[in-house]
C-alpha cells in the first residue's frame, strides 16, 4: 500500500520557510559577522618602506603607479600580508571526521528512505 | 514545452522539448563558469604565489576532467532535469537529494553573491578612475540582483539567448587581450621575474593551499547536465559539450594566468577584485580597458543571471518533490517561472553580497560544489553496482572506470584540506550547515514526501534492493 503523506498546513509550511532562513543565515552568516570566521592575511609592514625594500623591481613599480599605486607605503600592507598556515594536525583530524561523518550519516539515512522508495516501486522484495 | 495526448485521450505530463545540440552544451557550460576567469581565481595567487596559481589551475582541471567524465555516463542515462539532483534521487536516495539540491542552491546562490560583490567593486573602481572615488556600492549590488530577479521572474529564453551572446563577447575580450599583449600592445612589459626570485613564498603548502581558489577556474561547468532533458540526443551532446567546454576553460585559463601574473605584481593579484579588468588598466590602453570593463560586467551579468535561473530551479524541484515546503513547488500562471523560489532566494544572496567578503562569498560557493563532487564519486560507484553495464542502456559509458572516480576522489580531499588552511572556520560552519539541514530533512520534512514519486526512471529493480 503506497504511503499518503499527511497535508500539511500553511502554518507549518511558514514555520519550516523560517527554519530554513535562520539555518542558513545562522550557519553561515553569523560566524563572518561575528568576525569568528579565519582566513585573514594579517600585514607585516616594514619601517620606512622602499620600492626596493618591499622586493618591487623597476618594471613591477610602473605596474603599481598604472594601478593606481604610487607610494611604496600604500602598498606596504598588499604587500608584506602573508596567510598564517600552521595548524594542529588535531584540528585536520576533527575537520576529517566532520567531512566524513557528515557524509556517512547521509549515506545511511537516505538508505533507509530509499528502500521505502524501492519497496513502494517495485514492490517488497519476496525471499 | 509540449503538451501530448495519450491512446486514450487524457493529457499527459508537460514535457521538456528537445532541442539543444552539443553546441549549446558547450554554451552553457562555459557561460556559467566565464566569470571564474573574470574575478576569484587569482586568491589561489594569494595563497600561494604564482607558480601555486598556475599548477591549482591545472590540477583543478584534472579534477573537472574527471568530474566531467563520470557526469556524462549518469547524466546521459538519466537524463532528466535537476542534473546530480535527479541522479541522487535515484541511485543514493532521498536525503542525499535534498543535499545535492542545497549544494547547487548554495553554489549558485553564492556565486550570484559573489558576481554582485564584483559588479559593485568594478563600478567603484571606474569611478574612482575617473576622479569620484567613494562610490557607495551597495544600491548597485541590491539593482542587480534584484533587476536579474525580475529578469527571471518574468520569464527567461530571452535572458539565456542573450546570456549567449554576452558569454562569448566576454570569451573574445579575454582572447583579445592575450593577443594584445603579445603583439607588444602594452605599455608596460610582462614581468615573470617573481616566478624565479619569489617562485613559492609559501613553500609546498601554499601550493597545496592554493587548489582551493583553482576550482573557481571551472565551478559550475557540471551544470551542462541541468539541461539532459532538453538535449536531442544526450548520448552524444552531453559528453562532447561538457568535455568541449572544459577544454575551451582550460585555454582561457592558463591565457588568463599568463597575463595577469605577467602584467600585476603577484602580491597585488592576490587580492584583486577584478584581475582581467586590472590587467587592462596596466596596459595603459584605453581600448582594452573599455573592453575588458565590458568582458567583467558581461560576464559576471550572465554568471548571475544563468545561477538565478539554475539556484531557482533546484529550489523549485525540491518543492514540487516536497522536500521543501510545497509553496515553493509553484509556477507563476503567467510567467511560467518559479516565482516564489526566485523570490526567496534574492534576500539571502543579498545578506550575503552586502555583508561578507568576496573571498569568504566563493569559498562558501566553492565548499557546495566540493561537497557536489565528492557525492559524485560515491554515486558513480553505486550506480555501476546498483545497475551493472548491460542491465540498463546507457548513453555514454566512461574509460578505464574506476581510475577518474579513484582520481576525483583523491583531488577532493586534497581540495578540503586546501580549504581547510586559512579557511577552516568557514568549512566548519558550512559542513555544520549540511549536518543540521540533513537533520531536519529526515526527521521531519520526508513524512511529506511520497515515496514512490521518488523514482520514475523506467529501470529494473536495483541489484542488492
Amino acid at each position: 500500500m503506497a504511503y499518503k503523506p499527511p497535508k500539511q498546513s500553511f502554518a507549518g509550511q511558514i514555520f519550516d520557510v523560517i527554519t530554513l532562513l535562520v539555518l542558513t543565515v545562522g550557519a553561515l552568516y553569523l560566524p563572518l559577522y561575528l568576525g569568528l570566521a579565519g582566513a585573514a592575511k594579517t600585514p607585516a609592514p616594514i619601517a620606512n618602506p622602499t620600492w626596493e625594500a618591499l622586493g618591487q623591481n623597476a618594471t613591477e613599480q610602473q605596474q603599481w603607479a598604472a594601478l593606481g599605486v604610487t607610494d611604496p607605503a600604500a602598498a606596504n600592507d598588499i604587500i608584506t600580508a602573508r596567510f598564517d598556515y600552521s595548524f594542529s594536525w588535531m584540528a585536520l583530524v576533527v575537520m576529517a571526521i566532520l567531512v566524513i561523518g557528515y557524509f556517512v550519516l547521509v549515506v545511511r539515512l537516505s538508505d533507509k528512505e530509499y528502500r521505502d522508495v524501492i519497496a513502494e516501486r517495485f514492490g517488497v522484495k519476496k525471499r | 514545452m509540449v503538451d501530448t495526448k495519450t491512446a486514450s485521450g487524457q493529457p499527459e505530463r508537460l514535457q521538456l522539448l528537445r532541442v539543444l545540440g552539443p553546441a549549446h552544451i558547450w554554451a552553457l557550460g562555459v557561460g556559467i563558469v566565464l566569470v571564474g576567469e573574470y574575478m576569484g581565481w587569482n586568491f589561489a595567487v594569494g595563497k600561494g604565489g604564482m607558480i601555486a596559481g598556475l599548477i591549482a589551475c591545472w590540477v583543478a582541471g584534472l579534477l573537472y576532467t574527471c568530474v566531467a567524465m563520470i557526469d556524462s555516463e549518469v547524466t546521459s542515462t538519466v537524463a532528466a532535469a535537476g542534473g546530480q539532483y535527479a541522479q541522487a534521487k535515484h541511485i543514493v536516495g532521498p536525503l542525499m537529494a535534498f543535499n545535492v539540491g542545497l549544494f547547487l542552491v548554495m553554489a549558485y546562490t553564492m556565486l550570484e553573491a559573489a558576481n554582485a560583490i564584483t559588479i559593485g567593486f568594478l563600478l567603484d573602481t571606474v569611478a574612482g578612475m575617473q576622479g569620484h572615488s567613494g562610490l557607495h556600492q551597495q544600491p548597485f549590488i541590491v539593482l542587480c540582483v534584484m533587476f536579474l530577479a525580475w529578469l527571471n521572474y518574468r520569464g527567461v529564453l530571452a535572458t539565456l539567448t542573450f546570456n549567449l551572446v554576452i558569454t562569448a563577447i566576454a570569451f573574445m575580450a579575454i582572447i583579445a587581450l592575450f593577443l594584445s599583449v603579445q603583439f607588444g600592445v602594452s605599455s608596460v612589459p610582462l614581468d615573470f621575474s617573481a616566478v624565479t626570485t619569489d617562485p613559492m613564498p609559501y613553500g609546498w603548502i601554499g601550493i597545496l593551499a592554493s587548489l582551493h581558489f583553482g576550482l573557481w577556474y571551472y565551478l559550475g561547468i557540471e551544470g551542462t547536465c541541468q539541461a539532459a532533458e532538453e538535449v536531442r540526443s544526450p548520448a552524444r551532446s552531453l559528453p562532447y559539450g561538457t568535455m568541449a567546454g572544459i577544454m575551451t576553460l582550460l585555454i582561457a585559463a592558463t591565457m588568463t594566468w599568463y597575463v595577469c601574473s605577467g602584467l600585476i605584481p603577484w602580491e597585488y593579484l592576490g587580492q584583486a577584485g577584478t584581475p582581467l579588468f586590472d590587467a587592462a588598466r596596466v596596459t595603459g590602453n584605453r581600448g582594452l580597458m573599455v573592453l575588458l570593463f565590458i568582458g567583467t560586467m558581461f560576464s559576471t551579468l550572465a554568471s548571475a543571471n544563468g545561477c538565478i535561473n539554475d539556484a531557482s530551479r533546484a529550489w523549485f524541484s525540491m518543492g514540487r518533490d516536497r522536500y521543501l515546503p510545497i509553496w515553493f513547488g509553484a509556477v507563476h500562471p503567467v510567467y511560467r517561472t518559479p516565482y516564489r523560489s526566485i523570490i526567496f532566494l534574492v534576500p539571502i544572496a543579498l545578506i550575503f553580497a552586502l555583508g561578507a567578503p568576496l573571498d569568504q562569498v566563493v569559498t562558501f560557493s566553492i565548499l557546495s560544489g566540493l561537497l557536489g563532487y565528492t557525492f559524485m564519486t560515491f554515486n558513480m560507484v553505486m550506480f555501476r553496482k546498483k545497475w551493472p553495464l548491460d542491465t540498463i542502456k546507457r548513453g555514454y559509458v566512461h574509460p578505464m572506470h574506476p581510475l577518474p572516480t579513484i582520481v576525483l576522489l583523491i583531488l577532493c580531499a586534497t581540495a578540503y584540506v586546501a580549504v581547510f588552511l586559512g579557511y577552516g572556520t568557514q568549512l566548519i560552519a558550512m559542513v555544520s550547515f549540511y549536518i543540521i539541514a540533513s537533520l531536519w530533512f529526515h526527521f521531519r520534512r520526508y513524512r511529506f514526501v511520497r515515496r514512490g514519486d521518488q523514482f520514475t526512471m523506467p529501470w529494473p529493480r536495483p541489484e542488492g534492493y
